[in-house]
């Protein structure tokens, strides 16, 4: 039956590259059993990927859709699944199905606009994906800035690509914060909310944040602060999720399916749904 | 129209059975049961089964896939099976609205193949009402018991099967089956459907409103203080969602039987406290937020995406079933106001 | 019938409630049908007065809910036990899951509560339901009446009340039953008198019924784990639904054994069951045997009472002697 479509079957992946961010994050490269891209993807949208036995769990597509060798995940230890994928050695297959969600609207409402970026932990890695994005196709969109904060420096995810690439790139800042002292750290410290509004952003440009729900609520209200509109600021989410396409009926919140309809919302479409998330 | 004496009956059944799998209402110790038929099994005069016919469509569990796995190689088995036709006689017409509410999850794209596999390879040959039970309440969500929808419509009367075909498949059906039917007008039908019509009426849930409910109403309803009251002594448990109709969320797990790895799908609850559990939180943390979540989703986040539909049919299992009597007719009237009778 | 009359429940709550005894109140709420009764938690007296009801219908036992209910207040509950309740009360006592000091128990009279199960396979659409003692009327909405001996109605845990007995209260309405000479283990016996053969089909064609749906668990009063065995994903042998039917089977025996030597025998697993599947046959079993090799043991009884399977003592049955009697059966 080799013909039929099912959303549900997975392709078979490889896992050709593994690189430790932090003592808790790796970073995986994928690729088809071809050598190929397992398929194409927009930036904020996910993954399922799984190991037979094991389970599946849902990960946002950590590179950019302007890589057009392979893809990269950026997993955080923290669950079964994980778990399992953070003992996989180089060449290891796993399964991998998508790519699921509305990505965010890099191609119009992003277009032509200012960004800032805000992200606090292994919240990175869904942004990642569209800051690369952004700066492939540097010249559609005006300055960028990149608020980036960890519990330590060890715990900077991609810290030598922020450093060697983004850091280095004309109309980009970078702006790291960790949140306790180190002394090998002579950068900012401090938790990310307070740091955005330190910096103290004009509000011409659209905001997208990712991290713990405490830093996504308290920068927020920041931004709000600035003057920002909630029209303007951009979140990814995330919830338990089985099947990736609106029908497993776990991941939504009130009528909008966060796999379906998310994981990117606008902060006015999330004032919209009621607080259960 | 067609028809069949009903001392002839067995004739139709075996019939059918010629070429496809049958399956029926038949009666047990425990209620009546859909079940393949095979010479000898009477059709239950039960108004409805004790699990809903939902399971023709999306069982409770099912293998999706295998996989080979042999050191760091994975191959997917593609283990499918679903593509046998079938007929299945005697569905109630709540349970035939309620795969259009399945169908409305189901076959939205991406589509589930495994369902819509089933969908084509199924003829329904539903069967009127004539005597509802206390717990009825389909005519709330405007289903007339009287005249299901389905491939081929069926009523039974004192003396025999009128049957009408309603769709291509249903065509195709009856007209193999013109050797022993014989074509019939409608009046006994009609006279019947009066009747019943009548009885409906007169149910003590006749009365029962739903327009308080219903697409973009998720601000009014989430916050109401009675939700509270009502998910009170709720025990958790998955037996209204598991004997409910319309119920489809799913897990998706794994089992390793030693010689590989099973993919199966299982029907999953929204009332169960794992259900949206993960490593990073949960969303919903008491009995209060999960029940609600069950009767919103009947009553206004599925309406507010498929134009209104209520994802409820009225069958009343639930009121039958739950173990602590605690059901959407509660809630409807709790939440909905006086106007819900 | 219940000799207690649904007045003198309502008007003791008010008084509990007034006096400033208790704050809350457990009781049984009336819904659309006779039969259609909600344990609901009261907290004043006018919906008492409108809402509460006692009757042939009121079988949930509320002990369970009291775990969750003390732990939500330092005031008093008020709770209605019927005898076999007041056993599954001082069980979870004796496994110290709620303070009894936040409690305020009245026991009740049971005349034996109806099973709708069976009213239901004997009457369709059922409009009205009236208990004259021995004889019980089921009016219809469109096959007129039927009158039916009371007993026929009973479902077994009542029709083999084990105790009239209230074991636990503070105060009691009516007058205190005894002990009774119950016929309960005489379906164990049938089924220990099958062949292992009949014995396996027997259960196998019941639980090939099981949905799953984890009311049985739910209900019992002994299934109070914080987190249970079976919605533990770390488990091994976590799952909802059955990956083979033998799943079903060890589901159900295993918790069978779980609550060995701690069931009360209170039949609220086979009250709920959406399949009627008789799950209190296999914690009979466990009764029965516990009996026959420990001595008679009733959980619940007294609170603190140290359960045989828990308590080693020198005349306890060799492990031997316990598989050798099951070979000479």
């Amino acid at each position: 039956m080799a013909d039929i479509k099912e959303p549900l079957i997975p392709k078979i992946g490889v896992v050709t590259d593994i690189r430790i961010d932090t003592p808790d994050v790796k970073t995986f490269r994928v690729v088809t059993p071809d050598g190929k891209k397992a398929f194409d993807h927009k930036p904020g949208q996910c993954a399922m990927l799984s190991i037979p036995g094991v389970g599946e769990a849902m990960f946002s597509i950590t590179s950019s859709p302007t890589n057009t060798e392979f893809m990269e995940f950026s997993i955080k230890k923290c669950g079964c699944v994980t778990e399992w994928l953070h003992s996989m050695e180089v060449g290891q297959e796993i399964t991998i199905r998508g790519p699921y969600g509305r990505p965010f609207p890099v191609d119009t409402e992003f277009a032509g606009h200012d960004m800032l970026f805000v992200a606090g932990g292994i919240g990175l890695a869904p942004l990642r994906s569209v800051i690369n994005y952004c700066r492939h196709y540097r010249d559609r969109y005006g300055k960028i800035d990149i608020v980036y904060g960890s519990r330590s420096m060890q715990d900077l995810v991609d810290y030598k690509e922020i450093i060697d690439e983004w850091a280095t790139d004309a109309g980009v800042e970078v702006h790291l914060t960790i949140d306790r002292e180190q002394p090998e750290w002579d950068g900012h410290v401090g938790f990310v909310p307070n740091y955005v509004k330190e910096l103290g952003f004009s509000t011409d440009k659209i905001a997208v944040l990712c991290g713990p729900p405490i830093m996504i609520k308290f920068t927020l209200a920041g931004l709000q602060e600035l003057g920002f509109d909630k029209t303007q600021v951009y979140t990814t989410m995330e919830l338990r999720m089985k099947c990736g396409i609106g029908k497993c009926g776990r991941c939504n919140i009130g009528a909008k399916y966060v796999c379906k309809d998310g994981p990117v919302f606008r902060f006015d479409e999330i004032d919209e749904l009621p607080d259960e998330y | 129209m067609r028809k069949i004496s009903l001392k002839k009956i067995d004739s139709l059944f075996s019939a059918i059975a010629e070429n496809s799998v049958l399956y029926m209402p038949v009666d047990t110790k425990t209620g009546a049961k859909f079940e393949q038929w095979e010479n000898g099994k009477e059709l239950s005069d039960s108004l409805n089964t004790v699990r809903s016919a939902k399971d023709f469509f999306f069982p409770q569990t099912e293998n999706l896939m295998d996989f080979k796995v042999e050191g760091k190689k994975i191959e997917v088995i593609d283990s499918r099976s679903e593509t046998e036709d079938f007929v299945v006689f005697g569905v109630r017409a709540c349970d035939v609205k309620s795969f259009d509410v399945l169908d409305k999850v189901f076959l939205a794209e991406p589509q589930d193949s495994y369902y819509k596999n089933r969908r084509e390879h199924g003829v329904i040959m539903s069967l009127a009402c004539t005597k509802p039970n206390e717990t009825c309440f389909c005519t709330t969500f405007r289903i007339d018991a009287a005249e299901p929808a389905g491939d081929v419509v069926c009523y039974k009367t004192d003396d025999a099967f009128y049957m009408d075909a309603k769709t291509e498949k249903g065509k195709k059906l009856l007209s193999a089956l013109e050797g022993i039917t014989e074509a019939a007008d409608d009046t006994a039908v009609t006279e019947q459907q009066k009747l019943t019509r009548e009885r409906m009426s007169k149910l003590p849930l006749a009365s029962l409103k739903a327009d308080a409910f219903g697409n973009g109403k998720t601000k009014e309803f989430f916050d109401r203080p009675e939700w509270k009251e009502l998910s009170e002594s709720c025990l958790g448990c998955g037996t209204c969602t598991f004997v409910c109709p319309t119920c489809q969320c799913y897990d998706i797990k794994d089992f390793n039987t030693g010689h590989g790895v099973k993919r199966f799908r299982c029907w999953d609850s929204c009332m169960y406290s794992d259900f949206t559990k993960m490593s990073a939180g949960q969303p919903r943390l008491t009995q209060l937020e999960r029940f609600r979540q069950r009767f919103m989703h009947k009553l206004v986040y599925f309406p507010t995406n498929n134009d209104g539909m209520f994802s409820c049919v009225g069958c009343g299992r639930c009121l039958a079933k739950c173990p602590i009597q605690m059901n959407i007719v509660k809630v409807m009237k709790k939440l909905g106001g006086n106007s819900n009778g | 019938m219940q000799e207690i009359k649904r007045e003198v429940l309502v008007n003791k709550a008010s008084e509990l409630l007034k006096n400033g005894t208790v704050d809350r109140v457990f009781g049984w709420k009336k819904g659309e049908f006779d039969y259609d009764i909600t344990p609901a938690l009261f907290t004043t007296a006018e919906d008492i007065e409108n809402e509460f009801v006692w009757g042939d219908f009121c079988g949930a036992n509320f002990s369970k809910y009291l775990i969750k209910e003390t732990g939500k207040s330092e005031n008093k509950v008020l709770v209605f036990l019927k005898p076999c309740d007041t056993y599954s009360f001082n069980q979870l006592l004796t496994e110290h899951r709620f303070d009894r000091e936040k409690v305020y128990a009245v026991g009740v009279p049971c005349n034996g509560m109806l099973d709708t199960g069976k009213i239901k396979s004997s009457a369709e659409g059922i409009s009205k339901v009236t208990d004259n003692g021995d004889k019980v009327v089921i009016e219809t909405l469109f096959d007129g009446e039927i009158t039916l001996d009371r007993n026929e109605l009973l479902p077994d845990r009542c029709l083999n009340c084990k105790s009239k007995k209230h074991v636990a209260y503070d105060e009691l309405l009516g007058e205190d039953g005894a002990v009774l000479d119950s016929n309960r283990f005489d379906e164990v016996e049938k089924l220990e008198k099958m062949t292992p053969d009949e014995r396996f089909a027997f259960w196998q064609n019941e639980l090939s019924r099981c949905i799953r749906c984890n009311a049985c668990r739910d209900v019992c009063p002994a299934c109070t784990c914080e987190k249970c065995v079976f919605d533990n994903p770390n488990s091994g042998v976590e799952n909802k639904a059955a990956t083979n039917e033998f799943e079903e089977k060890m589901f159900h025996i295993i918790r069978a054994f779980h609550v060995a030597g701690r069931c009360t025998d209170c039949g609220e697993c086979s009250r709920v069951c959406p399949q009627h599947i008789p799950l209190h046959l296999l914690n009979r079993k466990f009764i029965k045997d516990i009996d026959s090799f420990y001595g008679e043991y009733q959980a619940g009884a007294e609170v603190g009472s140290r359960a045989p399977i828990v308590n080693y003592t020198t005349e306890d049955i060799e492990p031997g002697d316990a598989v050798r009697r099951n070979e000479n059966a």
